[in-house]
C-alpha cells in the first residue's frame, strides 16, 4: 500500500492495491448489495443480487486503479510545477464577484424570462429559500465556526411562529417577520447561552438534540402546533396590502395594476420576495464581516484562546453568531411557511439540517457565491429525475467527506481580508 | 500618590496550582514593578507556563492571591477573573510559547481584532457599523493608525497586508507582541518571545522591550530560555523549579546564587560528571 | 410495586444495549479525541445485517436458536467489524491533524451516507422478523400485574455482562489494550516507541464496531423490526449515555447506558412517554453544562 515518493510503482504493486481495495469493497457489498430481503406476504424472504455486487467490486477495481494513477500523475506534475496556479488570488476574486452579479442578474429576470413558466419560478424560489437558509448558516459554521446541527429548528421557529400569529391571531405577513426572527433569535439565545462554553464536537451534538427536541414538541404539542398534522390554511402574503385573487376592484392586486388575473402573479411576487430577503440577508451578513463582531467570529474560529488573551468575551461572541444565525432561518421559516400555506414536522426533520450544513460545506464554508452554487446543484438535482432524487443524500454525504479530505475549506475559499493597509479604495463593495 | 508609586504593580502572594496529586506551582510570591521587566526562569517543567496560566485566568489557582493595582480601577484580584477580563479590564496580556496568531487573517486584522472591545462598543454592537455613522468609521481609522504604529516599531509594516499563517516563525512571534501591544497592557506577559528568533532579531526584542519599559512605563513579564535575553535587559529574576521559588534578585545575584545553578546542573556529586565540563552554565547558555 | 419491578428490567436491558454502543463513542474519543457521528449508523447496519442472516437461516431451515444466534452474531460482527474499519479508513484517517471542524463533518457526511446507502440497498420500509426467542419467566403477580421477564431480556443482559469482562480483561490486560492506553495519552510518543498507532485506531474503531454489532443483533432479536433511520436517534442516546458516565471512560459507558436505559424506562412509564426522547437530551444538556467530565471521567484541562 506504500507508494515511495518519487518512484512510480509497478503495474502489478497498482493491481495489488486495487485487489485489496476490491476484496474490502466485496466484504462491505456481500450483506448491503449482494443481499437483501424483500417483503412477500406479510414474511421477508432473502433476494440475492449478485450481479450487482460484481459490477460494483468491478468498478472499485478500476476505479481504484485509476484514482491511483491519476494522483500520482498530478503529483508528479506538482513536482515539477510546485507553485503553478490557475488563478491569481486577486484574479479569483475579481471572477467570482463577476459570477456574484451575473448570478443576481439572472436571478432578477428569470420571472420575465418564464413569466408563464410555473416550475421554473417554483424551483428558482426553493432554491432561493435554500441560498437563505445556507447564508444564514454560513454566519455560524463559516465565519464562527460552530458546527450547527439543529439549525432546522430555527427555521421551524419562524414558520411555526408565523403559522400561529397569522391563523389565531390575525397577523399579516409583514407584522410577523420581525417578531418571527426576534422569536428564532432569542431561541439560539435560548440554546446558545448554557451551551456555547461547551468544545466543538459538544456543541454539534447538542445543537442536534436540540432539533430534534422542537421537533418533537411540534409533533405532541397538538393545541399549538396542530400535532402531526401541521397547521393549514396559512394566509399568503398580499403585495402591501393588495391580495392577489381574482376581481377587478382596485382591492386586488391584478385589479389595482388593472391586469388580468393570473395565479403566476402570486408566484412571481413571492419569488421576488424570497430573492429580496436573500439579498438582504447577503448585505447584512457580508457587512458584518466587516465590522468588529465579524472579525471576531472569524478569529474566534481561528484561535479562541488568543482572542481570550486580546480581552475578548468569547461567550458573547458565540452567541451574538447564533442568535443572528438563528433570526436569518426564522426569516426564511416566515417565508417558508406563507409560500405553502401549509407546515407540519414532516418539514422540519435532521435531514433539512443536513442538507442546509451539506449547503454550507460544499460552497465553501465562508463564501457566499459557493452557497448558490451548492444551493443550485443540490434543488436541480432531484429535478433530473427520480435516480437523482433517490442518491442526492448519498451523493451529498460522499462529498462532504472528500471535500473535508481534498479541500477543507470548501470549494471556492479564497478568503478575502476584510481591510487593507494598502491600497484601500481597491476594496470590494 | 507617592505611596501608589512605591507599591508594585502585581503582587503575587502564596500562589498554588494543584492538578490532581501534582503541585505544579507551590507557595509562590512574587512583586512586579511598573516600568521594569521582571523575568522568570527555570528548568523546563519548572511551572513558568502554568503560573502565567494562573496569572492570566486561563487556570484558576488552588489557592493565593494576584493582585493588579490598577492606575484607574484600583486593585483587582486577578485569580478572580476570567482570561478575557483580565486583559479588558486589568490590561493584563499575554502571549502564548507555541504562537497563537489568527493564522488565516493578515497581519493587519490580527491586530484590529485585539482591539476588538473598544471597537465593538464604537460600532454601538454592529449597528452603527451596519450604518457606516461617521463615529465608528473614526474609531476604525484610529484603530487601524495603532495598529500600523505598532508595526511599524516593529519592523512589520510591508507585511501588514500578508496572511499570517504564512509568514516564518520569528516574525509570526513578533506578530504577536505587536498585537497584544494593541491591547493596550499595563502588564506585558511574555512567554519565550525570543525562542527562535536569530540573534538580530533576538537583539532587537531587546532594544525593543526595553524602549517599552523606559519610553512607557509598562512592566513586562517575560518567560525566557535564552539567557543573553534574560540577563541583558532584566531588572529583576524569579527562578523557578518544581513549582517553588528557589532565588530572586538582580541579574548578577541569580548568576551567583548556588541553589540556580544547582537547579541548572542538578547536584554537583559524582553522577553529574558528564556536566563537569560545563561548570559556568549560565554564562556559556548567555552566549549561546 | 410490581410496574416499578417490570420498568427495572426493561430499563435494564434498554440500558444495556445503550451501554454496548456507548462504549464505541467512548473509546473512538478516547483514542482520537473526535465524536464518531457515524458510529450509530454502524449500528443500524448491523441490524440489517442480521434481519439478513435471521431470515437466510430460517430459509435454510436451521430451526435451533442457539446455533441461529450465534452464527448471526458472528457473521453480523464480522461484516459490521469491516464497515467500522472502512468508516475510519476513508473518512477519519486522511483527516488527521485537519482543521477541528473536518473531521466532524466528515463524520456527519460518513453518518448520511450509511442511512441513505441502507435505505437504497436495502429498502426505506421497516422491516419485521419473526420472533426469534419467544417466552421467558413471569416473576411475580401483585394486584393483576405479572412481572415478565423475557429470555431476548435476559440474553441481552448476559451477552453484555459477559463482554463486559471480557473487554475489561482485553483493555487492562493485554498488549493491545496497553497500546490502546497509550495512544489515549500520547500518540506521538506511542509511535515512537515503535508501537503502529494507526492500525491500534483501526482495531479500536473495529472493536467499537463489534459492540455496536452484537447490540444490532440483540435489539433485533429484542423488538423483532428494524429500519434505516434507528441508528440516528439510539446513536444519540449512546452518546449522552457515554457523556452521562464521563466520555473516554470505559466503566462509565456501561454506567451511562444503564442509567439512560432506566431514565427512559420509567419515564415513559409514569410521565409522557412521548417526550421520552426529550428527557434524554434534555440529560445531555444538563450533564454537559453542569458536569461535562460525567459521573466517571477526569475533568479535562484546558491546554493552552
Amino acid at each position: 500500500m506504500v507508494v515511495l515518493a518519487h518512484q512510480a510503482p509497478s503495474v502489478a504493486q497498482r493491481c495489488k492495491d486495487a485487489g485489496a481495495v476490491a476484496a474490502i469493497a466485496l466484504l462491505l457489498g456481500i450483506p448491503m448489495l449482494g443481499l437483501t430481503t424483500v417483503d412477500q406476504g406479510g414474511s421477508l424472504l432473502v433476494a440475492t443480487r449478485w450481479p450487482t455486487l460484481a459490477i460494483f467490486v468491478a468498478l472499485c477495481f478500476a476505479g481504484r486503479l485509476l484514482a491511483r494513477y491519476a494522483i500520482d500523475a498530478l503529483q508528479a506534475r506538482a513536482r515539477r510545477r510546485p507553485a503553478a496556479t490557475l488563478l491569481r488570488p486577486g484574479a479569483r476574486h475579481q471572477l467570482s464577484l463577476w459570477l456574484g452579479w451575473g448570478c443576481f442578474g439572472v436571478a432578477l429576470a428569470l420571472p420575465f424570462v418564464f413569466s408563464d413558466n410555473r416550475y421554473i419560478v417554483d424551483t428558482a424560489t426553493t432554491v432561493l429559500i435554500y441560498v437563505m437558509l445556507g447564508w444564514g448558516l454560513n454566519v455560524v459554521v463559516g465565519l464562527a465556526g460552530l458546527l450547527d446541527l439543529g439549525y432546522v429548528a430555527f427555521y421551524a421557529v419562524g414558520a411555526y411562529a408565523y403559522a400561529v400569529l397569522s391563523t389565531q391571531f390575525g397577523w399579516g405577513f409583514w407584522q410577523a417577520l420581525p417578531v418571527a426572527g426576534g422569536l428564532a433569535a432569542s431561541f439560539g439565545l435560548l440554546l446558545g447561552w448554557p451551551t456555547l462554553r461547551l468544545r466543538g464536537d459538544y456543541l454539534a451534538i447538542v445543537t442536534l438534540g436540540f432539533g430534534e427536541i422542537v421537533r418533537i414538541i411540534l409533533v405532541n404539542w397538538t393545541a399549538l402546533s396542530g400535532g402531526p398534522n401541521g397547521i393549514a390554511s396559512i394566509p399568503r402574503p398580499s403585495f402591501f396590502g393588495l391580495p392577489f385573487k381574482p376581481g377587478d376592484d382596485s382591492a386586488t392586486f391584478a385589479g389595482f395594476f388593472g391586469l388580468d388575473f393570473s395565479p403566476l402573479h402570486r408566484l412571481i411576487f413571492l419569488y421576488y420576495l424570497i430573492l429580496a430577503l436573500a439579498m438582504l440577508t447577503n448585505l447584512f451578513v457580508s457587512r458584518l464581516r466587516r465590522l468588529p463582531i465579524g472579525r471576531a467570529w472569524e478569529a474566534m474560529r481561528e484561535d479562541e484562546i488568543a482572542c481570550k488573551a486580546m480581552g475578548m468575551n468569547v461567550t458573547n461572541v458565540k452567541l451574538s453568531a447564533f442568535a443572528i444565525g438563528a433570526m436569518l432561518g426564522g426569516l426564511a421559516g416566515v417565508f417558508f411557511a406563507a409560500r405553502q400555506g401549509f407546515i407540519s414536522p414532516e418539514s422540519f426533520t435532521f435531514n433539512e439540517s443536513a442538507i442546509i450544513l451539506a449547503i454550507v460545506v460544499l460552497g465553501g464554508m465562508g463564501s457566499q457565491l459557493g452557497v448558490v452554487l451548492a444551493s443550485l446543484v443540490l434543488v436541480l438535482l432531484p429535478e433530473l429525475g427520480r435516480d437523482f432524487a433517490e442518491y442526492r443524500m448519498l451523493l451529498f454525504g460522499t462529498a462532504m467527506i472528500l471535500i473535508m479530505i481534498w479541500r477543507p475549506g470548501g470549494i471556492l475559499s479564497q478568503r478575502q481580508p476584510t481591510l487593507r493597509h494598502r491600497a484601500e479604495a481597491g476594496a470590494a463593495p | 500618590m507617592s505611596a501608589a508609586d512605591n507599591a508594585p504593580l502585581l503582587r503575587v502572594e502564596n500562589l498554588c496550582m494543584r492538578f490532581g496529586g501534582l503541585t505544579a506551582i507551590d507557595d509562590l510570591s512574587l512583586d512586579v514593578q511598573a516600568g521594569q521587566i521582571t523575568a522568570v526562569i527555570g528548568p523546563n517543567g519548572a511551572g513558568k507556563t502554568t503560573f502565567f496560566n494562573c496569572l492570566t485566568g486561563f487556570y484558576r489557582p488552588t489557592s493565593g492571591r494576584v493582585r493588579l493595582n490598577h492606575p484607574q480601577r484600583g486593585e483587582l484580584h486577578l485569580e478572580a477573573l476570567d482570561s478575557h477580563q483580565v486583559a479588558s479590564r486589568a490590561q493584563v496580556v499575554r502571549t502564548f510559547q507555541n504562537v497563537r496568531l489568527f493564522p488565516k487573517m493578515t497581519v493587519l486584522e490580527n491586530l484590529i481584532v485585539a482591539q476588538h472591545n473598544r471597537l465593538q462598543r464604537a460600532s454601538f454592537f454592529s449597528l452603527a457599523g451596519l450604518l457606516g455613522l461617521p463615529g465608528y468609521r473614526r474609531t476604525e481609522q484610529a484603530a487601524i493608525e495603532i495598529a500600523v504604529d505598532r508595526l511599524t516599531r516593529l519592523n512589520l509594516i510591508d507585511r501588514a497586508d500578508a496572511v499570517a499563517g504564512d509568514l516564518p516563525y520569528g516574525m509570526q512571534r513578533r506578530i504577536e507582541i505587536a498585537r497584544a501591544l494593541c491591547v493596550d497592557p499595563l502588564l506585558l506577559c511574555l512567554d519565550e518571545p525570543a525562542a527562535g528568533l536569530n540573534p538580530r532579531e533576538s537583539a532587537e526584542l531587546n532594544e525593543l522591550l526595553q524602549s517599552l519599559v523606559q519610553g512607557e512605563g509598562l512592566a513586562i513579564l517575560l518567560i525566557e530560555h535564552d539567557m543573553s535575553v534574560v540577563m541583558n535587559i532584566s531588572d529583576h529574576i524569579c527562578v523557578l523549579n518544581y513549582g517553588c521559588k528557589i532565588a530572586e534578585g538582580s541579574p548578577l545575584q541569580i548568576q551567583n546564587d548556588p541553589q540556580v545553578i544547582k537547579a541548572y546542573l542538578g547536584e554537583d556529586d559524582e553522577d553529574d560528571d558528564d556536566f563537569d565540563g560545563v561548570e559556568p552554565a549560565l554564562a556559556t547558555e548567555s552566549e549561546s | 410495586m410490581a410496574l416499578a419491578l417490570q420498568q427495572l428490567i426493561n430499563g435494564l436491558t434498554l440500558g444495556a444495549v445503550y451501554g454496548l454502543i456507548a462504549i464505541g463513542y467512548t473509546m473512538v474519543y478516547g483514542i482520537i479525541g473526535m465524536i464518531n457521528f457515524a458510529h450509530g449508523d454502524i449500528y443500524m447496519v448491523s441490524a440489517f445485517i442480521s434481519v439478513t442472516a435471521f431470515t437466510l437461516l430460517a430459509a435454510l431451515g436451521v430451526s435451533s436458536v442457539p446455533l441461529a444466534l450465534v452464527t448471526v452474531l458472528l457473521v453480523s460482527v464480522l461484516f459490521t467489524s469491516v464497515y467500522g474499519w472502512a468508516v475510519e479508513r476513508t473518512a477519519y484517517r486522511p483527516l488527521r491533524g485537519s482543521t477541528r471542524l473536518a473531521p466532524l463533518i466528515s463524520a456527519i457526511g460518513m453518518s448520511i451516507f450509511l442511512q441513505n446507502m441502507v435505505q437504497l440497498t436495502q429498502g426505506a420500509r421497516v422491516k419485521p422478523i419473526p420472533p426469534v426467542l419467544v417466552g421467558g419467566f413471569d416473576l411475580l403477580t401483585v394486584d393483576g400485574f405479572t412481572v415478565h421477564l423475557a429470555y431476548s431480556q435476559l440474553l441481552i443482559v448476559v451477552v453484555t455482562v459477559f463482554l463486559m469482562a471480557a473487554f475489561t480483561y482485553l483493555l487492562s490486560q493485554t498488549s493491545f489494550g496497553r497500546q490502546q492506553r497509550a495512544c489515549e495519552q500520547d500518540r506521538l510518543m506511542t509511535s515512537l516507541l515503535g508501537i503502529n498507532v494507526d492500525r491500534t485506531i483501526s482495531l479500536t474503531f473495529m472493536l467499537g464496531a463489534m459492540l455496536a454489532a452484537v447490540a444490532g443483533v440483540l435489539v433485533t432479536v429484542y423488538y423483532g423490526v428494524v429500519d434505516f433511520y434507528i441508528g440516528f436517534v439510539v446513536g444519540i442516546k449512546a452518546f449522552t449515555a457515554a457523556v452521562l458516565g464521563g466520555i473516554g471512560s470505559f466503566p462509565g459507558a456501561m454506567l451511562g447506558g444503564v442509567l439512560i436505559g432506566l431514565i427512559e424506562a420509567f419515564w415513559s412509564a409514569y410521565l409522557a412517554p412521548e417526550y421520552k426522547d426529550v428527557a434524554t437530551f434534555a440529560i445531555l444538556i444538563l450533564v454537559l453544562m453542569f458536569r461535562p467530565s460525567g459521573l466517571l471521567g477526569r475533568p479535562e484541562v484546558e491546554k493552552v
